[in-house]
């Protein structure tokens, strides 16, 4: 009990010191940070408030990494963070503030400076607020390829300000999320021809005609500063929104899923990207804890030898029995993948963790079906580059019968036939889909047969639980003959359900 | 804890600027982030946990904070079967039996319980790392080098000396700290560390460098570099680590590589220079085909353009 009215008072005092209006403010970021998955314990939470004492507050960028190095403990969390940083303080600045006037402000207060700053290319555009309304579209593309050509922030900024009020088209009050501004504004900007533009002139400029190194760097370094400007637009389109609906209502829109939390099933593409990106270090971490576990899972038997030796130290008397590392034998694991478009993402991403900790098995072969089914483990031998493995799996496995539909009863009853004999009690059998069979016949016969014969026979499952044996789902019906049946919807889920594997 | 600024605050360090400036005095470049949580750290007495891809300087940071204020460096490399007898203390038994026998062969007799005190006192303790440093009366900066490579339940040993810079032997009390030193905890990120050890630390995430910050690395480590070539390195690293590869280069290899060109006496980096370097820079066949690829794709999509 002392312990918690010490924290009590701890809270007290950092709310005296750095003020009642930011220890409300970091409340409200902390419940946000919460909802968006972050794990931010009590005490983390103290610490925040101790750091920011420490901080002048005035400072932007060290009040962010103050609260980052307190309350957030994995990189992969960070993203969100800092989307939730941006809503609850970036934007709550004096130049950001969006009055009944504060679009002419707004103007007055960047437009005219910058204007300034770079001359040409817009003559009129300077001088009275609103200005920037005047600016016809072929001086704001001007401005644009001005501000990229000289990777000129404070130019970049009020670019980008100037396309969203023009082509973002945005409403107040209408229930829209700010990646359809995005689109809208970055669609009408036709950054590609721009990027064409400046490599054009960089050719131009320089004496000889570039070499191919220089053009891939020249194109990577415009690509860079592009990519900076998309961020001012989308930091500007928050801004807006924040204004119009308030910082909670916002925070809400932007709760984005963490790596591990994306839906196999309805990832987006941007999703599918750092879907790929958290897989990688993801299989570094399984193969290390599983080799891990195998050698220190249980104790072998005594090593005599080793025993004696360790005595020697304690005058003969063996104090300290030693023992053998146990050396279990590694599983052998058959993956036999549901293909069809569905579920597509899920067996790309099971099949690459699989084969990336195939080290862990003594052997992994891997069968994929629509309606037919082809074994697919040769792209994955001597292949050094799963992700092209895959790709081919993808393009050249032959996995058609009659329509390309999803038979799982035949795809079954074929691996049977061609490669039942191969299963053995070492064998452990992996069955990834959703069992949705098209009314198919089930022969759910096959998955008994192996089940008499394997190890295991594991069913992971990419569909909510709560839609198993909805429609033609048939889970059910395979399920009785599994050891399991695993809902695996999610990186975090894929991860565990490996780990119960080994 | 909070208010006790004996404790927490050591006040090593004035302002963020100052961590900043006094560690680019020792050659460490490092940006609003790294000298941020430097200086939190010391602020707050509380450990600093380094996390990044290899060879972005997370050993070298604990090492430059060392030399810049000279302090004595005690590092403790983890490894797989690390105990508390490699990490805390242990019992110097030999010298124990030692003392046990010339107890027996001298004739004055001494009592059992005044013995056993004799034997658990501190002469016979033996001090590993962690208890060194904080019974170290010298300023020390304490490095854990690549902690995820303890087992979860070892990582259970470095809670108490993280939290409450304390040490407790059954057979002698808490040893409680002289100081508290800096303590800087190194990842790889092979394994997902506890909450209990991650919640007691201050996160940091070094990552690969900026363009800006990897050229300013280069010209300050490289003798005898020109700025331009600086410049070219940079950029080319930054493309090829773009490349979705086995390995990216770290800045170690960054350096490496600029060395060599210096050393080969490159004034331009041009495409066959790069070719015959490159393996300096990736260290699998296949991420060097990658990137030899990437370049000449782009030099079909110019002549295209």
């Amino acid at each position: 009990m002392a312990e918690v009215s010490g924290t009590i008072r701890t809270a007290q005092d950092a709310a005296s010191s750095a003020g009642g209006a930011i220890l409300a403010l970091l409340g409200g970021f902390i419940v946000e940070l919460r909802e968006a998955g972050l794990p931010v314990s009590l005490t983390e939470n103290l610490d925040a408030m101790e750091a920011v004492r420490h901080i002048p507050l005035e400072d932007r960028e060290a009040f962010k990494y103050a609260l980052a190095a307190t309350l957030v403990k994995n990189h992969a969390h960070w993203r969100a963070f800092e989307t939730v940083f941006e809503v609850y303080f970036s934007l709550r600045g004096k130049e950001y503030a969006v009055g009944d006037d504060g679009d002419t402000l707004d103007l007055d207060d960047f437009d005219p400076a910058d204007a300034d700053g770079q001359g040409e290319g817009q003559g009129e555009g300077q001088g009275q607020g609103g200005a920037g309304d005047n600016l016809s579209a072929e001086e704001l593309a001007e401005m644009l390829y001005q501000s990229l050509m000289r990777a000129d922030q404070p130019m970049m900024r009020a670019t980008a300000r100037q396309a969203v009020k023009r082509f973002a088209g945005m409403e107040p009050g209408r229930p829209v999320g700010g990646t359809y501004y995005l689109y809208r504004t970055l669609r009408n900007l036709d950054l590609d021809e721009v990027l064409e533009r400046l490599m054009e002139s960089a050719r131009q400029q320089s004496p000889e005609t570039l070499t191919p190194l220089e053009e891939r760097l020249e194109h990577d370094e415009y690509e860079s500063r592009i990519e900076e400007l998309k961020q001012e637009i989308e930091t500007e389109i928050r801004r807006r929104l924040v204004a119009d609906r308030g910082v909670e209502a916002m925070a809400k829109t932007l709760r984005k899923p963490l790596p591990e939390d994306i839906d196999f099933m309805h990832a987006s593409r941007e999703e599918m990207l750092s879907l790929r990106k958290a897989l990688q270090p993801l299989t570094r971490r399984l193969a290390v804890r599983l080799a891990r576990k195998r050698r220190h899972g249980r104790k072998g038997a005594l090593d005599f030898r080793a025993t004696v030796r360790s005595s020697l130290s304690y005058g003969g008397v063996p104090a300290e029995p030693k023992f053998k590392y146990p050396r279990p034998s590694k599983p052998e694991i058959f993956v036999i993948a549901d293909i069809s478009g569905s579920v597509a993402a899920f067996a790309r991403f099971t099949l690459h963790l699989v084969h990336a900790i195939g080290g862990q098995f003594s052997k992994v072969r891997s069968f994929v079906f629509i309606d037919g089914l082809d074994e697919v483990t040769r792209f994955f031998e001597g292949a050094d580059d799963i992700t092209e493995a895959i790709h081919r799996v993808n393009t050249e496995a032959d996995v058609v019968w009659v329509d390309g539909h999803s038979d799982y009863g035949h795809a079954l009853e074929v691996f049977w036939q061609n490669y039942g004999q191969d299963v053995g009690s070492k064998t452990t059998v992996l069955i990834l889909g959703d069992a949705r069979n098209n009314y198919h016949a089930s022969q759910s016969w096959v998955v008994k047969e192996i089940e008499q014969r394997a190890r295991h026979v594991y069913w992971l499952n990419p569909e909510p639980h709560a839609y198993w044996d909805t429609g033609d789902s048939i889970v059910g019906e395979y399920g009785v003959h599994c050891d399991g049946i695993f809902e695996v919807r999610n990186l975090r889920q894929l991860e565990r359900f490996v780990d119960h594997l080994v | 804890m909070s208010n006790d600024g004996s404790l927490a605050g050591n006040e090593r360090f004035e302002s963020v600027d100052q961590v900043r400036k006094q560690l680019a005095e020792v050659n460490y470049l490092s940006d609003e982030g790294i000298a941020g949580i430097v200086f939190l750290a010391d602020r707050l007495g509380k450990p600093i946990m380094v996390e990044g891809p290899a060879g972005t300087g997370k050993t070298q940071l604990a090492k430059s904070v060392s030399e810049l204020l000279g302090a004595r460096l005690i590092r403790l490399q983890c490894y797989e079967g690390l105990d508390e007898s490699k990490a805390l203390y242990e019992w110097n038994y030999k010298k124990q039996l030692l003392r046990i026998q010339a107890t027996k062969s001298s004739d004055d007799a001494v009592d059992w319980s005044e013995l056993e005190e004799d034997i658990f006192s501190e002469e016979f303790l033996l001090t590993r790392p962690l208890l060194e440093a904080i019974t170290a009366d010298d300023p020390v900066v304490l490095l854990i080098d690549e902690v995820d490579r303890i087992e979860v339940e070892t990582e259970a040993l470095l809670l108490e000396i993280l939290s409450d810079f304390q040490v407790s032997i059954p057979e002698l009390g808490t040893i409680e700290a002289k100081q508290i030193p800096l303590v800087f905890l190194t990842s790889n990120n092979t394994r997902e560390l506890s909450e209990a050890l991650k919640r007691r630390c201050l996160y940091l995430h070094v990552d690969y460098p900026d363009l800006d910050r990897e050229r300013e690395i280069v010209l300050m480590k490289v003798e005898g570099i020109t700025e331009s070539l600086a410049d070219q390195v940079a950029r080319i690293v930054r493309s090829i680590r773009q490349l979705e590869l086995k390995k990216s280069p770290s800045v170690s290899e960054t350096l490496d590589w600029a060395r060599t060109l210096v050393l080969l006496g490159v004034h331009n980096v041009d495409a066959e220079t790069a070719t015959k370097t490159v393996n300096i820079l990736l260290k699998y066949q296949t991420d060097i085909n990658k990137a030899m690829k990437e370049f000449k794709n782009e030099a079909t999509f110019a002549r295209d353009g």
